[in-house]
């Protein structure tokens, strides 16, 4: 039940890119087609989920020597490396999995959406399997808002958009528009699982 | 005299020709969730500029050593280090602040306003002109986030300055906490939703068609996602290759 509402917060009330504001670059960047949205976000799940795994047993160290301000530049350098050799590792190993994910990968690194959830799952305390629960969460709900907001798009283009709102203004507003629609699940999780 | 002059064009572009937030589209994830209030888009701004005229300083006095295949990780090092101190002062300093910055006051590490100006010119550049880009730069972003947060906080919440005694009384000034524009009592009630989520973005689209329409009377191109400046552009270009991520070409196109 606590996991379930762990993930469901993760993927709706608290939805990292329409309420969080992490990951805000590849929401507007990589939102346009469907595809790339699909392939970037799944890119971002099995990245959350990885570093998540390998950075809280780290920082549970850095815990056990008082080192606990080196969080910061310790996890920023774990996942970078990670994705390095993650990326190797499929090229590799798993070459139609590569094709798919790889590409991504490296636009990753610096995406804020990785190192916020792992912070953020230190600052919450949660246990390592609720940061696993909550990281996978985070990175479906970056999925649902990239794919809802890439349909949104196919259909701005065909509109008739006021000049000076043309561009990166009208999917500004278009994404408030979507995130309001997000603001509807508030309670939502509680109310349903009555926690 | 050039010298001098050419100095004083690297600090006044990040004010507005090439203002990092409206202009070059960076950092975008501060600029939408700490800009609530004023004092927090200051605080925000002012942290990040301190971390960016460092980061520049020392990576541009490195740009020779560092190899350049592993200059991103390098750069990310040393902005790292800048950050945790400046995390550690605003935590012994000004903890009302770091309450209200959260996760974004460590998440500057992956501004890609800091990586794009050391990538972009303090991997390039001298020492000196280095400092005053990152200065120019850092008050640029101050600006825009605080024009963001007066919009967002006057409308929103109904007051201006709200909480400023925290950043005041580093000052020794105490008094002063805010002007409050629509009481309680008021017939007007403050509109909530500019200081949620969806105010955010809402207000940013807004500014951003203010940009372009100044830019546009200017013959200025349009504002368009700062992949150019970012670190990472080699691999979006990959992407454009591919089937993948048309967007780059197509922008330049339309």
């Amino acid at each position: 039940m606590m996991y379930l509402s762990i993930l469901l917060t993760a993927i709706l009330t608290a939805n990292f890119v329409l309420s969080k504001f992490l990951g805000i670059c590849p929401f507007l960047g990589v939102s346009k087609k469907l595809n790339t949205a699909v392939g970037m976000s799944a890119a971002v799940i099995f990245v959350m989920a990885l570093s998540t795994a390998v950075c809280y047993p780290i920082n549970n160290i850095l815990i056990k020597n008082d080192l606990e301000y080196l969080q910061t530049i310790v996890c920023i350098l774990v996942i970078a490396a990670l994705v390095q050799l993650v990326e190797i590792i499929l090229k590799k190993f798993m070459p139609p999995l590569y094709n798919a994910l790889g590409i991504y990968l490296p636009l990753i690194t610096t995406n804020c959406a990785v190192l916020g959830v792992v912070l953020l799952n230190f600052t919450e305390g949660y246990t390592y399997l609720q940061s696993l629960v909550n990281s996978v969460g985070a990175g479906l709900g970056f999925m649902l808002a990239m794919v809802l907001f890439s349909g949104v798009r196919s259909r701005l283009e065909s509109c008739d958009i006021p000049k000076f709102l043309q561009g990166l203004p009208i999917v500004l507003i278009a994404a408030s528009i979507v995130s309001l629609s997000f603001m509807g699940f508030t309670g939502l999780v509680e109310g349903l699982l009555g926690v | 005299m050039a010298e001098k002059k050419s100095l004083r064009k690297e600090f006044t572009k990040g004010l507005i020709r090439e203002n990092p937030v409206m202009r070059l589209v960076l950092g975008t994830c501060p600029t939408l969730a700490v800009t609530t209030s004023i004092v927090n888009a200051l605080g925000m701004g002012i942290s990040a500029m301190i971390v960016l005229i460092c980061s520049n300083i020392v990576i541009s006095a490195l740009r020779k050593i560092i190899p350049s295949k592993v200059r991103i990780p390098a750069y990310i090092v040393i902005i790292a280090s800048f950050v945790t101190i400046v995390q550690m002062i605003v935590k012994a300093f000004v903890p009302a602040l770091d309450q209200s910055l959260g996760v974004f006051l460590p998440l500057i590490v992956v501004n890609c306003i800091i990586l794009g100006r050391a990538e972009a010119f303090a991997g390039k550049n001298g020492v000196i002109a280095s400092a005053v880009d990152g200065l120019g730069m850092g008050i640029g972003f101050t600006i825009a986030l605080c024009c963001m947060g007066a919009v967002r906080e006057i409308i929103g919440a109904g007051t201006i300055l709200s909480g400023a005694e925290s950043l005041l009384s580093i000052a020794g000034i105490t008094g002063f906490d805010g002007i409050t524009l629509i009481g309680e009592n008021s017939a007007i009630s403050p509109m909530t939703i500019f200081i949620l989520a969806p105010g955010g973005f809402f207000t940013f689209g807004i500014l951003m068609a203010c940009a372009n329409r100044i830019a546009e009377s200017k013959g200025k191109p349009k504002a368009e996602l700062g992949c150019a400046a970012c670190p990472m552009a080699k691999n979006c270009a990959l992407l454009a290759k591919g089937e993948a991520c048309e967007e780059k070409k197509e922008g330049t196109e339309v």
